[in-house]
């Protein structure tokens, strides 16, 4: 699939493609998307949650179910979700971080080409790399200048890696800001700004095309976690695809390009976040009810309560 | 970390916040290191009181005892045909009829003065006794010590990493027997089938029967080699068991799956973050195992007839010798003391988050 029928197609903003509709910076360098996820599914073996104790037999449980998602060179697409909607496991998907209990089927295309289970693993850290929720992230007793660095392999070669990945981190330490010193600090000795920075340079560390963010800022209120994104915004900018994963659909709407909204396991709608300026440029009625939802619309939901969490109560009219 | 988050909110600019976080650690450790002479000074006041229950605990525990140690020791033959001077007189010798306390303040004032008295048993100063029981055990609890800890860590570890694997389920298998399975009794089995059917190693002793001090190197080790085996085993299970729970927990960490997620192997992140965080409770548990393979010294000695401290304090127990069985008390519990205190030291190294804690536990 990815399109290299629509090789060097020029798409208008809300114009409708593969499931999705565009936004202004969306671009399909060499005719294809970066990434695209098709037909997803996970779900996970596991004992029968409903039987009793010592009946239970094997079923399988799906989580995510034939999701389709694509992620543009220069954009930012946000997976917009409410919390413990299963979420993270498209992240551990695309990363081909699966527990051992999961049965993953489905695509995943990676700048034109289709991966296997193999091709997936291989490119952690090597073309997909992920940004996390947390300093949990990190590992609480080896200095963070060395995290950043990351693993370089043994012999001489390893040594001239180590040296060349030494450098380059000295480079983003002082491109983010952070004294040199920091480099030698440990993870409880970092603000929670400063640990996020880190955590982005992991992952800037190894030059990846695409960053999967997955909740990158908890806790913030809107303005601070904007201007946290804005990192992610340059690397966007610069060439590189990020998917954002976020229960915040304010904070989508203010940084990403596009929104694919995610529901009970899949994703219901991808659509320029532009579209969300009116309800009528929503096309289905789960994304109409979370336009209702937000605040600036008078909370009109569904369920009780405002936001992506709340709109999960049903489909509103 | 959370309120690392939180003072972010406050600081428009996460930087001021960060470096103000950032800063704070190193005048923490400056304010810490002025306070280490009366935390080394807490610590000797706690070693002394420690010192001071354990013998008055047993003290009390020997007088209480039923046993009347000039007929334990002097033996019911020659008891019985013994003058009533000559009873009266080993009574004395004895102490049998002073009053505890009155032994008790009679010791410990003789100990304030580093003298811990004569062992009844053996007719010899307890510091010589016990430092000659010591330096037969001590190879023995040193070898059986690493020997749990070396092997019940890699164990563990490498169960912990290949969770769920047929090693996995073998090794969790062997370590249930194994932690369920008395000491004295594997002990006996392994004299039964390695002593008595194979002859592969002797039956007992530290030395060949009859024999003078001086024998090799190698036969002290013949001699050995059982009774390590047979003591470590028992730590073994327990260590291992508590390294796999450990490993699992790591390896199912957000650090490790982010550390796979940049491209890492199982393998390598079990070597570059597993280990460097598993040091932490190997320790704690290889330093607690101190005194389970003392406690099991007691029985295994029993068993191979091995002249160390553990055999010392049955004797000494069931003879009634005050003096003897405090010693012993007090050696193993100065023992287990200095194996925490260390303990807690190479926290401090290996963990930067726990430096200047030292005093927490003992």
């Amino acid at each position: 699939m990815a399109g290299e029928d629509h090789a060097a197609a020029r798409h208008l903003d809300a114009e409708r493609h593969h499931h999705h509709t565009h936004a202004g910076s969306s671009q399909h360098p060499g005719g294809h998307h970066l990434l695209t996820v098709e037909h997803l599914s996970v779900s996970f073996r596991m004992y029968d949650p409903a039987a009793s104790f010592f009946a239970a037999r094997h079923v399988e449980q799906p989580v995510i179910r034939d999701l389709s998602i694509s992620v543009h060179a220069g954009e930012i697409v946000a997976v917009v979700g409410a919390s413990g909607s299963g979420k993270t496991l498209l992240a551990d998907a695309i990363l081909g971080l699966n527990e051992p209990n999961a049965r993953v089927t489905g695509s995943i295309w990676f700048d034109g080409v289709r991966c296997d289970a193999r091709g997936v693993e291989r490119l952690r850290g090597h073309g997909i790399s992920l940004v996390p929720q947390s300093v949990d992230h990190l590992d609480p007793l080896m200095p963070v200048g060395e995290q950043v660095v990351g693993a370089c392999g043994h012999g001489h070669a390893g040594r001239e890696e180590r040296a060349r990945r030494r450098e380059r981190a000295r480079q983003l330490f002082a491109a983010y800001g952070l004294p040199e010193e920091t480099m030698r600090s440990y993870p409880h000795e970092l603000s929670g700004g400063m640990a996020r920075r880190v955590l982005l340079m992991c992952a800037l560390m190894d030059d990846p095309r695409v960053i999967v963010a997955d909740e990158p800022t908890p806790g913030l209120d809107l303005e601070l976690a904007a201007h946290a994104l804005d990192d992610l915004r340059t690397f966007a900018n610069a060439g590189g695809g990020v998917l954002l994963i976020t229960h915040d659909i304010e904070l989508a709407l203010h940084v990403a390009d596009r929104i694919a909204v995610f529901r009970e396991g899949t994703v219901v709608e991808e659509t320029a976040a532009a579209n969300f300026a009116s309800p009528d440029l929503l096309e289905h009625p789960f994304s109409r009810a979370l336009w209702h939802a937000m605040p600036e619309h008078g909370f009109a939901a569904v369920g009780g309560s405002a936001g992506a969490c709340a709109a999960q109560g049903g489909d509103a009219r | 970390m959370a309120d690392g988050w939180i003072e972010d909110r406050g600081v428009a600019n996460g930087e001021a916040a960060g470096d103000a976080i950032a800063g704070s650690p190193h005048v923490c450790r400056a304010a810490q290191r002025s306070r280490a002479l009366p935390r080394l000074l807490g610590k000797l006041l706690r070693f002394a009181t420690l010192m001071f229950a354990v013998s008055f605990v047993t003290f009390l525990l020997v007088s209480s005892s039923p046993i009347d140690p000039v007929q334990a020791n002097v033996g019911q033959t020659a008891y019985a045909t013994m003058t009533p001077e000559r009873r009266v007189q080993l009574a004395e010798r004895w102490d049998v009829g002073t009053p505890v306390w009155e032994r008790y303040t009679a010791w410990l004032g003789d100990a304030l003065q580093g003298d811990l008295g004569e062992s009844l048993r053996f007719n010899a100063p307890v510091v010589e006794v016990v430092g000659e029981r010591f330096g037969n055990s001590v190879a023995l609890l040193a070898v059986s010590w690493l020997l749990s800890g070396v092997i019940g860590f890699a164990l563990g570890v490498a169960a912990g990493v290949t969770r769920g694997s047929l090693f996995d389920r073998v090794v969790r298998g062997w370590c249930y027997v194994l932690a369920a399975t008395p000491a004295f009794w594997l002990a006996l089995v392994a004299l039964m089938v390695f002593a008595v059917y194979l002859g592969w190693f002797p039956l007992g002793f530290s030395i060949p029967i009859g024999a003078s001090a001086e024998v090799s190197l190698a036969t002290r080790l013949h001699h050995m080699v059982l009774p390590a085996l047979v003591l470590s085993m028992t730590g073994i299970a327990n260590v291992a068991l508590h390294t796999r729970e450990k490993t699992c927990d790591v390896m199912a960490s957000p650090y490790v799956r982010l550390a796979r997620a940049r491209g890492e192997g199982t393998w390598a992140v079990a070597v570059r973050h597993g280990l460097r965080n598993l040091v932490l409770p190997a320790l704690t548990l290889q330093f607690a195992q101190v005194s389970e393979i003392f406690g099991g010294s007691v029985l295994v000695e029993q068993v191979f007839s091995y002249p160390g401290l553990g055999q010392a304090a049955v004797t000494a127990g069931l003879g009634g010798d005050a003096p003897l069985l405090v010693g012993i008390a007090l050696a193993s519990a100065a023992l287990v003391f200095a194996g925490n205190a260390l303990a807690n030291v190479l926290y401090g190294v290996v963990d930067p988050r726990m430096r200047g804690e030292l005093t927490h536990g003992a």
